[in-house]
């Protein structure tokens, strides 16, 4: 019957593993999502804390964006299959996600100096669960580029076998605008 | 992940070359290649496979447990309420401690059974044992793929569930009793360890169970989204899936947003048990001593909670009205009635199924404008709904019925869907919300057209796939007699509960006889408890012949009801991979049923225009394949069996 057109929907179909990475991402907006809005809701209740962003979390969000940029960097480096900027690449970006991580629980740390505590008001614990969640799935995703990173430097790719660094690239941007956005958020709410 | 990679590249082999190739079926298609497994053993066959038809098999059978413990839980404090002052010491070797000494139910216990079926039911049975078995059975078999886009996370779903299973099922044991807030566990109830005996231990258990469950639930829709976007074979476009697949598919996307949203709902539930905040706890006695806690929004957690629990609805429903399209549609021998307007409704009650959900909440003080405005949308829903009706009966019209045990069931869930459905509307209006609210009326309403339409759907698609799954039979008369007892059953429980709802009788009461005005309802308690006795035994009949005919039934031919669909091309009892050859392409819709022109009163999706006619000669030859020419494609090895 109609072959060319079937072939040419067969082409455009994406991997099925970016399709479940794709689907995944979108269930974390969603837990995200429901948590911004119980934010919102819960603030138009009223009995609410304003406070200052702290400092780190500016730092932070400059680590990401590097970091993204970082992650790019060795994505372009393993199509042009050089190995050696790959793993470059992908160093700088695991370094800036430990720093990212250890920067966010300085940024707690911050907090508590201030006198904002977790359990005083929900404004406080909305910020810690949301900022919490967040680390802790940056937290997968610097797992995935340890991973790749530890089996580009084992050789276990073959020259042009990208797709697992594709994937955690992908997640990993996520992450950095998921960041981003969070990051906003919080500073217009409080 | 890499690795992983390699095994879905494996499976995904509609590769156009190897449906001309007609020397050598795994010859040049180096995928094919690697498909071939190597022999198994026994615990990688059956307990930790990837064989999603196993998986199926897996969900099928610890759903079905859970339905046992389910329904009877639900006889259980049905027995309480129909002879609540009755001595039920017979009872204590079952329920122990929780019946006392001088024979009386324990009434912390009674809203826990009533806890326990409602979670076990939603989520165990219909979640799980419904959209996770069929999902899994029927969609790499219809859209033809050798498997799920991963069969190891699909594994992982099942074994999650399992895990989950377990601690639900454990919580059924503990001293102090499992969850009893209601399956909703609205705080301040189910926050406050110290607020009932099932707040404590058995709440905790609830939420790790839970958190478990939402785990395997993404994964499993993960698998089926990609699968069906990702591994149709040639020629499947998404306009040619049977209408299973759309039902599948859009449970799926909707588990894959709303299930997260429980998650967050939960995850503060857990800090405010836990961790000492208040997310949703402020101004709290408990024994006269003023809590911590202040702040929080119990309202929060109810908009969070039925943000999913509405599109659950749906993941419950979806699938068996996905199932009823195929079966009703096989069995009139007729094309189903406005495909395009099928798939557009699932599509219009999905997207519905997210702006619905505070009609839960019309009596939590929402402002009346908000609740006016919910309002509009529910009664929305009506619409896609009554174009699914219309388009069941006006396929059934004039068909040549076939009186199948899945017709039967499937019949009968378009009989629930319409008693169920019309309350649906009552509830749906606000004003009259208010005096119907949590009161049997609602009991009714959700269990007619979520509960029992689904479980005829589950049960519809057991019979109908039940030779697919398990290359027997099963006996056609205990199924009859399984169904007009679970119908007749069905109706006699629930059509009663609408007059005692809008009498005012309220849900959730531990006895109807401590009050003037629900006294008059006590011999209609004890017949609806009789009814729903019998309706239990009627479930053992099902047992009896599901079990004893996986081992013992006839066998089953390989395309059992003359259907369209590519699951019926594959051996009677086919391996991990499907199909022993290629893979069919599909040349047609699913539903040329009495087709003009041909003289079987079906054209399966696999038969190319060109050999309509050889394959009219000789219909039983079902995984025979033909190419677009019409000449047959000679290596494909005929059924096994």
């Amino acid at each position: 019957m109609n072959s060319p057109v079937m072939q040419q929907e067969d082409d455009l179909r994406i991997h099925p593993q970016k399709v479940v990475l794709w689907v995944g991402m979108v269930s974390i907006v969603m837990v995200f999502a429901a948590l911004s809005s119980a934010l919102i809701v819960r603030q138009g209740e009223g009995n609410w804390n304003f406070f200052e962003m702290p400092l780190a979390f500016w730092i932070t969000s400059a680590l990401v964006i590097l970091s993204s940029g970082t992650m790019y960097y060795a994505l372009r480096a393993a199509e042009k299959k050089n190995l050696s900027a790959t793993v470059t690449g992908l160093w700088i970006t695991a370094l800036l996600g430990v720093a990212f991580l250890a920067g966010q629980f300085i940024g707690w740390t911050q907090l508590a100096d201030a006198g904002i505590y977790f359990r005083d008001n929900p404004s406080n614990s909305f910020l810690i669960v949301l900022t919490g969640l967040h680390g802790l799935h940056l937290l997968g995703g610097l797992i995935a580029v340890v991973t790749v990173l530890v089996k580009s430097i084992l050789l276990r790719y073959k020259p042009g076998e990208i797709l697992g660094l594709e994937l955690c690239s992908t997640y990993w941007h996520f992450m950095g605008a998921l960041w981003i956005y969070l990051f906003l958020f919080l500073l217009y709410h409080y | 992940m890499a690795s992983e990679t390699l095994e879905v590249k494996e499976i995904h082999s509609t590769h156009p070359e190897a449906l001309h190739d007609s020397h050598e079926h795994h010859g040049h298609d180096s995928h094919d290649d690697e498909f071939e497994l190597p022999e198994v053993n026994f615990i990688r066959k059956y307990i930790f496979s990837t064989d999603h038809k196993v998986i199926a098999k897996q969900f099928l059978i610890t759903g079905i447990l859970m339905a046992v413990v389910g329904i009877l839980l639900s006889v259980l404090f049905r027995i309480q309420l129909a002879w609540p002052e009755h001595n039920m010491s017979y009872l204590r070797p079952l329920l122990g401690n929780w019946i006392s000494d001088t024979g009386q139910m324990d009434p912390e216990f009674y809203l826990a059974m009533v806890t326990m079926h409602g979670t076990i039911m939603v989520f165990f049975v219909l979640t799980a044992g419904l959209s996770g078995t069929f999902s899994n059975f029927l969609i790499p078999l219809q859209l033809g793929a050798r498997d799920m886009a991963s069969g190891f996370i699909n594994m992982l779903s099942y074994w999650f569930f399992f895990l989950s299973t377990v601690i639900m099922f454990a919580s059924l044991f503990i001293s102090t009793g499992p969850a009893s807030g209601g399956w909703v566990i609205y705080p301040p109830l189910s926050a406050l360890p110290q607020a009932m005996s099932g707040s404590g231990l058995g709440m905790t258990m609830w939420l790790t169970s839970m958190a478990l469950f939402i785990v395997s639930s993404l994964l499993g829709a993960l698998n089926y989204i990609a699968t069906v976007l990702n591994m149709r074979t040639k020629g499947m476009s998404m306009t040619r899936m049977p209408l299973t697949m759309w039902a599948f598919f859009l449970t799926a996307v909707i588990g894959t947003l709303s299930f997260p949203v429980l998650f967050s709902a939960a995850l503060l539930l857990i800090f405010d048990r836990s961790f000492g905040t208040s997310f949703y706890l402020s101004d709290i006695y408990i024994a006269g001593k003023a809590l911590e806690n202040s702040g929080g929004s119990p309202i929060l957690f109810q908009h969070l909670f039925w943000f999913l629990g509405h599109p659950e609805v749906y993941i419950v429903l979806l699938p068996a009205l996905g199932m009823t399209s195929e079966i009703i549609s096989t069995n009139s021998r007729k094309p189903i009635f406005g495909y395009r307007a099928m798939v557009g409704s699932l599509l219009g009650i999905a997207f519905l199924s997210f702006i619905v959900w505070a009609h839960h909440m019309f009596v939590t003080g929402m402002n009346p404008f908000l609740g006016t405005v919910f309002m509009l949308l529910t009664l929305i829903i009506a619409v896609p709904s009554a174009v699914k009706t219309f388009n069941y009966l006006a396929t059934l019209w004039m068909g040549n019925i076939r009186f199948t045990n899945a017709m039967l069931f499937s019949i009968g869930l378009v009989s629930l869907f319409i008693t169920g459905g019309v309350t649906g509307i009552f509830l749906g209006n606000a004003a009259l919300d208010i005096p119907l609210h949590d009161t049997y009326f609602v009991t009714a309403h959700f269990h007619l057209v979520m509960g029992s339409a689904s479980a005829f759907g589950f049960f519809a698609g057991v019979y109908h796939w039940f030779p697919k799954m398990f290359g027997r039979m099963m006996n056609e008369r205990l199924g009859y007699i399984h169904f007009w007892m679970t119908f007749a059953a069905v109706y006699c429980v629930f059509f009663p509960m609408h007059f005692m709802g809008m009498a005012g009788v309220p849900r959730r009461y531990y006895a109807a006889s401590t009050f003037d005005f629900t006294q008059g309802f006590t011999d209609m308690n004890a017949f609806i408890t009789i009814s729903a006795m019998l309706g239990f035994l009627g479930q053992l009949i099902f047992l009896y012949n599901f079990f004893y005919n996986i081992f013992k039934g006839k066998k089953a031919p390989q395309n059992p009801w003359n259907s369209n669909t590519l699951e019926w091309t594959t051996p009677v009892n086919a391996g991990h991979g499907n199909w022993a050859g290629e893979i069919p392409a599909v040349y047609r819709w699913p539903y040329d049923y009495s087709k003009p022109g041909v003289n079987n009163d079906y054209l399966p999706q696999h038969i190319p225009d060109a050999a309509i006619s050889k394959w009219d000669a000789n219909p039983e030859t079902a995984s025979l394949l033909y190419d677009e020419q019409g000449n047959e494609i000679k290596d494909t090895p005929a059924a096994h069996h």
